[in-house]
């Protein structure tokens, strides 16, 4: 479904040259979920914005890009841009706060022509588990969870095939992290999506994905299966750090704690 | 845990007059800190932010804090002056930040802010506040002193920035330190890398820490005992270690929505809020 080769993203001219994702390949199946993990600044983030085309004008972006057959150019197709939709991290940033929610969810639907935009504003309501009558509030009038929601169900409105998710849950509280995280499940089974999560936490990842990346300054370190992960049977000492930082404060472990760079 | 405490407070309250009508943001908190290191875990908005600020007077304007009682060592902060306050502050109770970018002044050098913390309470002269202060940041792990001494906020990294407040906060050798989610803007490796710093000069030095946090795992594994907050109050107290045997269904609701690197893809319990969590008296002592 997703084929990317050799992707490189550079930032930057002369001295302030930033070299953000370096030889990047990834593949993931339809149906599939895929995660993307690292720390801050390792690229993760860089790698989905790039296969979203949003890049193209802050950066130099190399590598081949597929989806679904078809070879991504510099400027994605409008069938590209309705069967791959985005959800950001942070749902006060990425709503915008003068639009209401009516506005929000038909803007999508509009700029793809598509008809019966009442119906499909509701019926995307609805599947994010909203009543219509979230439709003519404002972002600032709902709370953080509810807003995520929104950016759901304004990723689904052109009915995608994939969804990128960047970080979706990681501003959330963990009771209402553990909701969006049930209807991004949900939704993935009832319409056949395919995502690629990208997340710092690794609880997170296992529990949405079936294979993840992992990243560091710009490379991919490693790829795995979720069942590679939980078994701990990583290769990688870096990999093994980041596991072995997410159980939990061990004050001995810490202290073999390496730099990586 | 009698005579060893170091803070006491009971029945803390905070309320914010706004105009769409009064807001507790806690009510009726109870607890004492002894030489430990106390977790304080909620979600946004249980209080657990105000309970810390309330202790150090730094509610916002606008707010109204009471209590039965709110001692450090024997010191009423609730009536203490102004400059009974600023003597507690930074000498007797520190607080830690959560983010070192907005709690470290931009324009002045990281070495002239840590000596001031110090300068403020002791009188030393300046070229022993310098030597403290090398000796404070090589302290907090940071390898090179004399190069970050001379540096600006914005020229060291967020872990980096951290460690810088936890040596400010060190300096003027408190007796309590107040951590609001002092690692929550930092990647896991960093963050349990400065935990570690904070953790063996808490032990060393014999002191009291309370730790702000919305993070279930992280307090469990670095604290000695937990309050679990909800709407502004203590819900139930344990000791870390029992985190898993926790009897109220909200604490119970909070350990077993987080997903799980060994659990599988079921469906997340999500927690179900019971309205008689607001009025029935928490689980504490």
């Amino acid at each position: 479904m997703i084929d990317i080769q050799g992707l490189d993203v550079v930032f930057g001219h002369g001295k302030n040259v930033f070299h953000a994702v370096r030889d990047v390949s990834l593949r993931v199946e339809k149906g599939q979920s895929f995660g993307l993990v690292g720390e801050s600044g390792s690229g993760k983030t860089t790698v989905l914005r790039a296969l979203a085309g949003i890049l193209e004008r802050v950066a130099r972006v190399s590598g081949a890009m597929t989806v679904a057959d078809e070879t991504l150019l510099r400027h994605r197709s409008q069938s590209f841009r309705r069967r791959v939709q985005m959800v950001f991290q942070d749902p006060f940033g990425s709503l915008h706060p003068r639009h209401t929610v009516d506005t929000i969810l038909s803007e999508p639907a509009r700029v793809h022509k598509l008809d019966r935009i009442e119906e499909r504003v509701v019926q995307a309501l609805e599947e994010v588990g909203l009543d219509a009558s979230f439709r003519f509030r404002y972002p600032h009038q709902i709370s953080g969870g509810q807003r995520q929601r929104v950016s759901v169900a304004r990723a689904l409105i052109t009915g995608p095939e994939i969804i990128l998710l960047d970080e979706p849950t990681s501003a959330l509280d963990v009771s209402v992290q553990a909701e969006v995280l049930n209807l991004l499940m949900r939704l993935k089974r009832e319409h056949g999506l395919t995502y690629i999560l990208v997340s710092h936490n690794l609880a997170v990842v296992a529990h949405m994905c079936e294979s993840l990346s992992v990243m560091q300054n710009g490379a991919v370190v490693e790829t795995m299966s979720v069942q590679q992960l939980r078994e701990h049977s990583s290769t990688m000492p870096y990999t093994q750090q980041l596991l072995t930082a997410s159980l939990g404060y061990d004050r001995t472990a810490i202290d073999a704690f390496e730099e990586f760079g | 845990m009698t005579d060893s405490a170091l803070l006491r407070v009971e029945d803390l309250h905070v309320t914010y007059n706004t105009p769409t009508g009064l807001v507790r943001a806690v009510s009726g908190v109870s607890f004492e800190l002894g030489r430990e290191k106390l977790g304080i875990v909620g979600e946004s908005g249980s209080g657990k932010s105000q309970t810390g600020r309330a202790i150090l007077g730094l509610t916002a304007t606008g707010g109204t804090v009471s209590a039965s009682r709110l001692e450090f060592k024997g010191t009423n902060l609730l009536n203490a002056s102004e400059r009974t306050m600023r003597q507690i502050r930074g000498r007797g109770i520190s607080m830690i930040m959560q983010d070192p970018k907005y709690s470290l002044n931009p324009v002045m050098t990281v070495g002239y802010q840590i000596e001031e913390a110090l300068l403020v309470h002791n009188r030393t002269s300046k070229r022993v506040a310098r030597e403290r202060t090398y000796e404070m940041l090589r302290a907090v792990k940071i390898r090179e002193p004399e190069r970050v001494y001379r540096a600006y906020p914005h020229e060291v990294s967020g872990g980096m920035g951290q460690r810088i407040m936890i040596a400010m906060m060190m300096i003027p050798e408190p007796d309590i330190i107040i951590a609001d989610e002092p690692t929550s803007a930092l990647d896991v490796t960093v963050q349990l890398q400065v935990l570690a710093v904070l953790d063996d000069m808490i032990s060393e030095r014999g002191m009291g820490l309370i730790f702000i946090s919305h993070d279930l795992n992280l307090i469990a594994s670095f604290c000695d005992r937990i309050l679990i907050m909800y709407d502004g109050r203590v819900v139930e107290e344990c000791t870390a270690a029992e985190l898993d045997r926790a009897q109220h269904p909200y604490t119970q609701g909070l350990v077993n929505c987080l997903p799980r690197l060994d659990g599988g893809q079921d469906e997340l319990p999500v927690l179900k809020r019971d309205p008689s969590w607001l009025t029935t008296p928490g689980a504490t002592r």
